[in-house]
């Protein structure tokens, strides 16, 4: 039928990208200046955080990094920390590394200040969950690289673009899950602090975010792998870093560079992962640093009384 | 003043509860409203608790119990009706007031224990003193204390989950005794746990009721219980109180089959008394009269034996036919009066279960009061037929559904 040889011409043009780009384009004009403050502030705390780790001796912060990893963990963490630390400095690639490290703990600090208190909204308010709730969907679905266009045009070349770029890929697990977990709470236990006459601020400082907390670490846990995932990316628009040495070995077509690079981002994955899991999974009620005080001073007979 | 007023109190669950309402005040019925989506979970409950008393809600579940308890500290708002803590509208209280009626009249018990999983023991239980703003030191010294009084002292620090299930419901308990407020909600609080604990700490509560002089307000599916602990119980039955009365009241007088029918599970010897089955004595010697006149009595009441009482009533002894007969020509009742024996004298709130043991001894048993005054006798005939009466209530046409029993089995 003649119809049917062009269906194109029924539908109309819908450029909705060059919508979003004109739309963006008068937001980048009229806040402007606005992002020129918010780009020099993310690059002061950046290389606040860079700066003072890289004037350590490279052995001295792997120690210090290995020793949190046992206090928070086990000997084991300790151990496999510092063997890997030691193998990235040996791959010469401790200067990147500790600047990706500064621009993943940054983005996930960001990405958590703005994304719990936003769960916590959510799980008190259907209005803001059903809001929310697709906003995350469309920031977690588009491919995390569109995100570097739009923050590459308000921040040019640089870290400030990588880090935003960075929160918004990596903000949807911190409020999913804090919503979430907040949720799980057994409504009778809310019940029971309503019944005794406490107000909403005391049942969420005292029932909800602690009875959530596993579960809210399981999305902090989430953040920082997703914000380490698109650091590396956004080495494409300057976010230094590891991100960097991938993107220069990849137009060198560098082979032993690309993978020094790749297997550097494995072992802070691996550290951050089994760090900030051993902080989730702990048991309810009882306080890491009350866990740790114990741990230390605890006598020969009180250790084996307790056990 | 009464601890406890609710005013028709309705609770319609659905988008236009309040239209509800109106349709049931206008005679619509239960099914009518269910028809149009509504959920009519309690019905215009209206009762009053006096300070000091235990009163029971009973019903089976989903009659709307738990909804009824959370209309009284404003958990649930009600559709309709107000409820009046001391004087003091609760239903109208926002905010503030809401809670500050909450911290200092009533404190709440958890049928499925509610209790605080990442708090110690001790600090679960001093929950309440911490809402209400009390020190760190005062509080967990008088949390220590209530759970002492729940029997459970050398757990402070431990976890809930490291509880047996009858141990949590008594750190449930002992969180709303340290609270210290007037009224206390438990809300099926004892359905948890098992018959044996069950019971004991059923005693408990009546125990304590006694020393700390709380008003309760305890919710059951079981009647036994309610019978049990109950100084009055109102009996529910979808969303309706049918009957309100003491245990007594609703054994012998239930008001409809639903309740006749709840009855007739009941173990009657455990919460019948001697006064619920006494007699008047058909005929009582006064001690001052002599054998002629006792014969005389008792072949008239055609009885074997007769007790003897003082002027004041108090209880002297009783006499037999046959002894009086042989000394006929005697003046007095010298040598013929004989002591009752300490069981066959009972005092009237004895419960029937106690009775068989004397009741085999002798052919009636003496009530006596405090004072040693004679109020009644339980024939041997009578005791027999109280206990008969246990099988004549069961109703033909059972309002128990088969519905309503597989729910109950459910929830268990
Ligand atoms: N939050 C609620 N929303 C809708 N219906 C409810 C709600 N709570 C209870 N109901 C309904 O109200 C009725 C009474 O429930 P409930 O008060 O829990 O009974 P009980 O405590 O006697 O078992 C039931 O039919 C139940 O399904
Ligand atoms: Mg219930």
């Amino acid at each position: 039928m003649p119809e049917s040889a062009a269906p194109v011409t029924i539908v109309p043009p819908i450029p909705i990208g060059t919508w979003l780009e004109t739309g963006f384009t008068w937001f980048k004009q009229t806040f402007d200046a606005l992002f020129d403050v918010i780009g020099d502030l993310i690059t002061g705390a950046i290389n606040g955080i860079a700066d003072p780790l890289l004037a350590l001796d490279p052995l001295v912060l792997a120690i210090i990094l290995a020793l949190l990893g046992w206090l928070l963990r086990n000997w084991k963490l300790g151990v496999g920390t510092l063997v890997g630390l030691v193998l990235i400095i040996g791959m010469d690639m401790w200067e990147p590394a500790v600047e990706t490290l500064a621009l993943v703990v940054v983005a996930t600090v960001v990405a958590l200040i703005l994304g719990i208190p936003l769960g916590i909204l959510a799980a008190r308010s259907p209005v803001v969950s059903r809001i929310v709730k697709p906003v995350m969907d469309f920031m977690q679905t588009m491919p995390g690289m569109v995100w570097l266009l739009p923050v590459l045009k308000l921040f040019s070349i640089g870290v400030a673009g990588a880090l935003v770029a960075t929160v918004i890929f990596a903000l949807p697990p911190a409020v999913r899950l804090t919503e979430l977990g907040i949720r799980q709470v057994d409504g009778e236990v809310v019940e029971a602090g309503q019944a005794f006459g406490a107000g909403p601020r005391q049942i969420l400082k005292d029932i909800q975010l602690p009875l959530a907390l596993p579960t809210v670490m399981a999305g902090v846990n989430q953040v920082i792998m997703l914000a380490l995932s698109m650091a590396v990316i956004a080495g494409l628009v300057g976010g230094g870093g590891l991100g960097n040495e991938v993107v220069g070995a990849i137009s060198t077509l560098n082979l032993a560079r690309g993978f020094d690079a790749g297997i550097s981002v494995v072992i802070l994955a691996i550290f951050l992962d089994r760090l900030t899991a051993s902080i989730g999974s702990r048991r309810p009620g009882h306080g890491r640093l009350r866990e740790l005080r114990e741990r230390f001073t605890r006598t020969p007979a009180t250790a084996a009384s307790a056990s | 003043m009464p601890a406890i007023e609710a005013h028709h109190l309705y609770k319609v669950f659905g988008r236009k509860g309040r239209e509800g309402v109106k349709r049931l005040e206008a005679g619509a019925g239960t099914d009518e409203l269910k028809a149009a989506g509504l959920t009519p979970a309690v019905i215009d409950a209206s009762f009053t608790v006096e300070e000091g008393e235990i009163f029971v809600v009973m019903g089976l579940s989903g009659s709307g119990k738990s909804t009824l308890i959370r209309m009284i500290n404003g958990l649930h708002a009600p559709t309709s009706g107000h409820v009046e803590l001391y004087g003091e509208n609760i239903t109208a209280a926002t905010g503030k007031d809401l809670r500050r009626l909450r911290r200092q009249r009533i404190s709440m018990v958890f049928q499925h224990f509610a209790l605080f999983p990442h708090r110690s023991v001790i600090d679960n239980a001093a929950y309440g003193l911490e809402t209400q703003g009390v020190g760190k030191e005062e509080r967990r010294a008088r949390a220590h204390e209530a759970l002492e009084l729940c029997g459970l002292s050398g757990w402070d620090e431990h976890l809930p989950s490291e509880l047996s299930g009858g141990m949590q419901q008594r750190v449930g308990l002992a969180r709303a005794l340290a609270a210290d407020t007037d009224i206390l909600l438990m809300d099926e609080a004892f359905s948890a746990l098992d018959p044996l604990i069950r019971r004991d700490m059923q005693d408990q509560l009546i125990e304590l009721q006694q020393k700390l002089g709380k008003t309760i307000l305890f919710i059951t599916h079981d009647l036994n219980e309610a019978m049990r602990i109950g100084d009055r119980i109102a009996m529910m039955r979808n969303g309706r109180i049918v009957q309100v009365g003491t245990a007594e009241e609703i054994l012998t007088d239930p008001a409809n089959d639903y309740v006749a029918q709840f009855v007739a599970d009941v173990d009657r010897t455990r919460v019948l008394t001697a006064a619920s089955v006494m007699e008047k004595p058909a005929a009582v010697l006064g001690a001052e009269q002599g054998p002629r006149a006792a014969h005389k009595l008792m072949r008239e009441h055609q009885i074997p034996a007769m007790f003897v009482t003082g002027r004041d009533r108090t209880l002297k002894g009783y006499v037999t036919e046959d002894e009086v007969g042989r000394h006929l020509e005697q003046k007095d009742l010298t040598g013929l009066l004989h002591p009752v024996p300490g069981l066959a004298s009972v005092s009237p709130d004895t419960s029937l279960a106690d009775l068989f043991g004397p009741a085999a001894e002798t052919p009636a048993i003496a009530v006596v009061d405090d004072a040693g005054r004679l109020i009644g006798v339980v024939p041997r005939i009578t005791l027999l037929s109280a206990l008969a009466a246990h099988a004549e209530t069961d109703v033909a046409d059972a309002p128990v559904t088969a519905d309503d029993e597989t729910k109950e089995a459910a929830r268990a």
